[in-house]
């Protein structure tokens, strides 16, 4: 049973990453449209996600429940040692799920809208840069359960530029998958050119924030190369996913869209594969070599095995649904194009 | 400020903050669903109307209940992670299995928002159905986890350390039961009068009369089955603490002496220097009938407990006393009401009516509040009960203060914004929803 919980776990965070991921993007993308296109930006966007926008979101709380119920040791550590940046990420899902609703249901169309964008796009930058980070300083090293001070104790042991890098990149990998995503669903040719251009801006910007990580990881004695390029599992992710990445190009050129997703969505996956695989079980790294393991800072059997049973039945009655969501609204999305 | 208090305060804050907008986000889809039920079998495009104002409270009240819940179940781990390091495998399946109904409730409100004309409209009817059903699993779920901390079983508690865990055991404590059946006939009335008192306000105003009158009388009737079931669960409620955490119930009733046939003690500072009750009234016997059945039975007091185990008294004997008399209060406007709808049809345009549901807007959700006070403060100083103390379950991070006072001012600032939308969204009803011809958004 213990690995089903972990493989919900991680299939939680990988479509956190995958559909919240491109939520976020949405925003980002918003944010850095010109103003004349920003209302255009916008309906693509509720089109697109409206529907199932509540739902992207609710992989987080699956996360954080398994952690919590089944590895508690590992939820209490981390959310002490970083609590700081957790906070933050949290104040940015509050102004952000808030303002997307406000914006959208408001019943008067008014200067208010203008704060809820000006909200929801800045939220929509900073939650998942701090998930970023709060990824990054899992693995980097620094964070120690008896901390001498406060600010080695609670600030350090997350802000360095390492994390700061590995949230850059977060960020850049929603827009991009935003793009991508978007490009799909946009009505008009001029539309499509504009998401098309966005999605290689927003590669490139991801390319970028890549290569910083690694530079960070260097000048932080964080061994990044080793750990993806040390085994198979890495070396293959990375190379499928570079390859993945000239077909999306090519593709991108050619302005041939439709598999264009599932290319983005594979990429991101392998590295969310590489990531995690090096480490695997041991998913938060301690100041002075010792981590925390899924394998080994879980609850006692009978938990787990209700949460296993738990997560199967609940995906029963969730995955079918989602599904069947996803489903409908893309085929009536489909039909709105073709009209 | 210190840590331990401004924890508490962060926690009561996003507790009491959450509690509204769940509570509003499960009972509005079944008020929803029974005018679109209506509008479906009579065809009165009025129902639709109201159906799809509901919805949009919904969807606002929805989307901010699940942000405010998502903050709650880090804020767990921010701010109590000693006690969420043993309690998580232990009360964790409730709120596993809440995460489904949660997500289950989120897909069905994808669906039940965007689905207009797309699809049958039975289905589409059903998927509205689907949201109040899990949301209001949701709630039982997270209460039932909330009343392990009263009433903590599934374990063993040995040398500090917790053992032979069955969370199965633990989900189906001895309190979950009263607690939720309490809590969700509480989140009937409190929505019911909130929502019924803004409609009523409108009528008064005499603003888009027909629109609002229908839309009063789903809520209303709700509201008072609601108010009429609720001193029912109730009682269960009150021999239920009474037999599992009699400190509880003493600070519920100040009841600073221990005493056979107990008097029942209506208002009143208790004074606990003294050992008395001032200016309260007092009826002889009844706290023992009502908590044991028996008039004479023994109630243990302050003096029985340990000083170090006595709940802060004064917040939560207020605090209760208030539910009650906020409880009976409306209990006595459903059976009005009741006696309206069956008896005396023409009372129902009456001012004097309009206006007691008027008044009666927010004292729902003042119980709601008043009651959860009493269910938390009431188990202090544990965290969980005759296990573990709140005070050792704090995070060592220091200046939670400041974290308090920004999610205070979050919090404030919302409430303003909800508040100021749904202002605008009745204020708008004419221009939406006031023209028979108006069909899609």
């Amino acid at each position: 049973m213990l690995y089903v919980v972990v493989s919900f776990l991680w299939v939680s965070l990988w479509f956190y990453l995958l559909f919240g991921g491109a939520d976020f993007g949405a925003g980002i993308l918003e944010l850095f449209t010109r103003t004349r296109n920003k209302s255009r930006t916008r309906r693509t966007m509720y089109r697109a996600i409206g529907p199932i926008w509540e739902a992207n979101h609710m992989w987080l709380i699956i996360a954080i429940v398994i952690l919590f119920v089944g590895f508690p040791a590992i939820y209490a550590t981390m959310s002490t040692a970083l609590h700081i940046p957790l906070i933050i990420m949290l104040l940015g899902i509050i102004a952000r799920g808030t303002a997307f609703a406000f914006r959208h249901y408001d019943a008067v169309v008014d200067d208010m809208q203008q704060l809820y964008s000006k909200i929801f796009t800045w939220s929509s930058l900073i939650t998942p840069l701090f998930l970023g980070i709060i990824a990054g300083s899992a693995v980097s090293g620094k964070i120690d359960t008896t901390p001498e001070n406060f600010l080695e104790g609670y600030i350090f042991n997350w802000l360095d530029w390492f994390t700061i890098a590995v949230g850059c990149f977060t960020v850049a990998i929603c827009a991009f998958l935003a793009a991508v995503f978007l490009i799909g669903e946009a009505t008009g040719e001029k539309d499509k050119r504009r998401f098309i251009a966005k999605a290689k801006t927003s590669n490139i910007a991801a390319f970028v924030a890549g290569a910083l990580v690694f530079i960070a990881a260097r000048y932080e004695d964080i061994p990044l190369t080793s750990w993806i390029f040390g085994n198979w599992v890495g070396r293959l992710s990375i190379l499928s996913a570079s390859l993945s990445l000239v077909l999306l190009w090519y593709l991108l050129g050619k302005g041939k869209v439709k598999i264009l997703p599932l290319l983005a969505g594979f990429q991101v996956t392998m590295i969310l594969l590489s990531v995690t695989y090096v480490h695997f079980p041991k998913i938060v790294l301690l100041k002075g070599g010792n981590y925390l393991s899924l394998m080994e800072h879980h609850g006692e059997a009978r938990t787990m095995e209700s949460l296993g049973w738990a997560l199967l039945i609940g995906s029963i009655f969730i995955l079918p649904a989602l599904f069947y969501l996803l489903y409908s609204f893309r085929k009536s999305a489909k039909k709105l194009a073709g009209s | 400020m210190d840590n331990f208090i401004a924890a508490r305060s962060q926690m009561a804050l996003s507790l009491g903050f959450h509690i509204i907008f769940s509570c509003i986000g499960m009972v509005m889809p079944f008020f929803m669903a029974v005018s679109h039920f209506i509008y479906l079998k009579t065809g009165n495009v009025l129902y639709k109307n109201i159906t799809r104002a509901w919805s949009k409270g919904v969807a606002i009240f929805f989307a901010t209940g699940a942000v405010s819940g998502t903050v709650l179940s880090f804020e767990l781990g921010l701010l109590w992670p000693a006690f969420m390091e043993h309690a998580g495998p232990i009360f964790g399946m409730p709120f596993s299995l809440e995460g489904t109904a949660f997500f289950v409730e989120a897909i069905a409100l994808g669906f039940y928002l965007y689905g207009w004309d797309k699809f049958n409209k039975w289905f589409h009817w059903a998927t509205g159905v689907v949201v109040g059903v899990s949301g209001l699993l949701s709630g039982i779920l997270v209460v039932a986890a909330n009343a392990w901390m009263n009433n903590p079983k599934g374990f063993d508690f040995i040398n500090g350390a917790y053992l032979n865990i069955d969370p199965i055991k633990a989900m189906f404590n001895d309190a979950w039961f009263s607690q939720a059946l309490h809590m969700c006939i509480a989140a009937f009335a409190a929505t019911g009068f909130a929502v019924a008192g803004v409609h009523a306000l409108m009528i008064y105003r005499k603003k888009n009369v027909s629109f609002h009158a229908g839309a009063f009388r789903i809520a209303a009737i709700f509201a008072c089955v609601a108010a009429i079931l609720q001193p029912l669960s109730g009682d269960i409620s009150a021999k239920n603490v009474a037999r599992l955490q009699p400190a509880k119930l003493a600070a519920m009733e100040a009841v600073l002496k221990t005493e056979t046939s107990a008097p029942l003690i209506i208002g009143g500072i208790p004074d606990s220097v003294s050992g008395q009750v001032n200016y309260a009234i007092k009826l002889p016997g009844m706290l023992s009938y009502m908590a044991y059945g028996d008039f004479n039975a023994t109630v243990k007091g302050y003096d029985q407990i340990p000083e170090d185990q006595h709940p802060p008294l004064l917040i939560t004997h207020i605090s209760f006393q208030l539910m009650v008399a906020l409880g009976m209060f409306m209990l006595l406007i459903a059976l009005l009401y009741l006696v309206i709808i069956l008896k005396k049809k023409s009372w129902q345009k009456k001012k004097w009516l309009l206006k007691l549901f008027i008044l009666a807007t927010p004292l729902g959700f003042i119980a709601v509040e008043a009651g959860w006070t009493v269910t938390e403060v009431g188990r202090q100083p544990w965290i969980i009960y005759g296990i573990m103390k709140t005070s050792e379950a704090v995070t060592p991070m220091p200046g939670i203060p400041y974290t308090f006072y920004i999610f205070t001012a979050v919090y404030l600032s919302l409430s303003f914004v909800v508040i100021f939308m749904l202002y605008r969204q009745i204020k708008m009803v004419d221009k939406l929803y006031d023209t028979p011809l108006y069909t899609t958004s």
